[in-house]
């Protein structure tokens, strides 16, 4: 490990230890944080008991739904705007003001048209990420070598057939920035619409055992979900470097 | 020319939504969902009472001094990580794992820490907006070319001066930028704070009017922050644009 990293670790730990001391001294009360090594037995235990594993199942199982439906449909609404560039030109300000927007206030509205159910959890989660990886498309495609679609042409490929040999490996590493993207919102909007208001889910049990003073539980559901969060997010952050280092020859 | 066109694309936007809203009241019925026309007149009669400015002054109050903690605590850190290498070089990947972290898991420790008050909202904002403030104001540093420094120095300027005059201009347009989505993203963190847990706040607003079925109520606030939020970013990237022209 670089000195650099060797630091980092030890500033981590470091944190994480005085968090530690502080909690089993008592200068930060029981009822406002536990100690992290009472998080992680909590946490152990209560994966050991099984008492989430449906809970975890269904949030789990609907952010891969909100994730890949993002990503496809994403994908495909950028490659039929990008053909168009009238449709574009009339588009672009909506996307440069998508994300000022606090685009969840309207998750309320959905749970009144579609009721409480994993749907309106769905939409904003769809909602959310979809329209990131649209930008990172239109990014990617405007990147894509003029020759690519000409050679296209030459060869008369059909529309599908050149966007998925010829325009989605050319713009690749764009697309990827998209679906990082997409994967960080869809699991943020997920998380946070079952927090607010959800019949079940992870985000819904942190919030009840909020409601209930029950902090061993509410802590070791947060452990749980910001590892998932961290390692889901270091895997595709190592990723996106390899294939960085690899589209270079090796050459950084 | 360009703008006349520009025009109509809006208008022609505006249009689609207004009836895919059509549509989606048609289909779920007014109960849930307000016809926009009604939703118009509504909005009109709603801003005056007094339900309506007491929630927005809380939410705007919240709102205000989150972002000064975000942008204050967010520039020390940018310009601290910026110009000290090594605390850069450690301190990076963490700010960037918490950066993608969903915060919202956070946020009934911030609440235990902080209280149910104004305190746990701003605090809960301010996290969301030091994040990118930092990470914008890093980056824009160290991108500044070591030879306005080596100039500055030349020149015998003093610290301070370096400062005003070479380190600020040079690094504005991007720290700008790092501003403005901490504009954005402390909003959005109070107002799911006070969606979550909250008795004031337009947040608040929207979730008791949920749960009284008051769906014109509901769809006005949304609207009227979505307005509020689009209108300052346009704004906040139009003084962007003239920034980064200018160097």
């Amino acid at each position: 490990m670089t000195r650099v990293g060797l630091i980092r670790l030890a500033v981590i730990v470091a944190m994480i230890g005085a968090l530690e001391l502080a909690c089993q001294t008592g200068l930060i009360r029981h009822q406002t944080i536990i100690p992290p090594s009472e998080m992680a037995t909590s946490l152990y235990a209560l994966l050991a008991s099984g008492a989430i594993n449906a809970d975890i199942e269904r949030t789990l199982g609907i952010i891969v739904i909100v994730i890949a439906v993002s990503i496809v449909l994403g994908f495909a609404l950028g490659l039929i705007i990008h053909a168009v560039p009238r449709l574009r030109e009339a588009l672009d300000p909506l996307f440069a003001t998508y994300y000022a927007v606090p685009i969840f206030i309207f998750y309320p509205v959905l749970i009144a048209i579609f009721g409480l159910s994993p749907i309106p959890i769905v939409l904003i989660g769809v909602a959310t990420a979809v329209v990131a990886m649209i930008i990172a498309t239109l990014n990617g495609l405007d990147r894509v070598p003029r020759v690519l679609t000409k050679v296209a042409r030459v060869h008369r490929l059909d529309a599908v057939t050149t966007a998925m040999t010829l325009q989605l490996p050319a713009a690749a590493p764009y697309l990827f920035t998209g679906v990082k993207l997409s994967v960080s919102y869809g699991f943020i909007a997920v998380i946070a619409a079952e927090f607010i208001l959800s019949p079940a889910g992870l985000g819904r049990d942190i919030a009840d055992a909020y409601s209930d003073f029950n902090n061993r539980r509410m802590y070791a559901l947060i452990l749980f979900l910001l590892i998932i969060a961290t390692v889901v997010n270091t895997v595709l952050h190592a990723l996106d470097v390899r294939w960085a280092e690899r589209r270079s020859g090796g050459r950084t | 020319m360009t703008a006349t066109r520009r025009a109509t694309d809006t208008l022609i936007i505006a249009a689609v939504v207004l009836v895919v809203w059509k549509i989606l009241h048609e289909v779920a019925g007014s109960t849930a969902l307000p016809a926009p026309l009604p939703t118009m007149s509504y909005l009109v009669h709603m801003v005056p009472t007094a339900r309506f400015t007491e929630n927005a002054a809380a939410t705007l109050q919240a709102f205000g001094l989150a972002l000064l903690l975000a942008y204050a605590i967010g520039l020390a850190i940018g310009v601290w990580m910026g110009a000290h290498r090594l605390s850069g070089a450690v301190g990076e990947p963490i700010l960037v794992v918490v950066y993608s972290l969903p915060k919202i898991t956070l946020y009934p420790v911030v609440l235990l820490i902080f209280g149910l008050g104004i305190s746990g909202k701003v605090a809960f904002g301010a996290m969301h907006g030091i994040l990118p403030v930092a990470l914008l104001t890093m980056g824009a540093i160290r991108a500044i070319p070591p030879v306005y420094l080596r100039s500055a120095r030349t020149l015998h300027l003093s610290p301070w001066q370096t400062i005003t005059t070479v380190l600020l201009p040079a690094a504005l347009p991007e720290v700008f930028t790092g501003l403005r989505i901490g504009f954005t993203v402390t909003l959005l963190g109070v107002l799911l704070g006070e969606m979550f847990a909250s008795k004031l706040g337009l947040g608040s607003m929207i979730m008791s009017d949920m749960s009284l079925a008051q769906s014109e109520d509901m769809v006005t606030v949304a609207i009227i922050l979505f307005v509020f939020a689009a209108c300052a970013n346009a704004l906040l990237l139009w003084i962007e644009h003239r920034l980064h022209r200018k160097v």
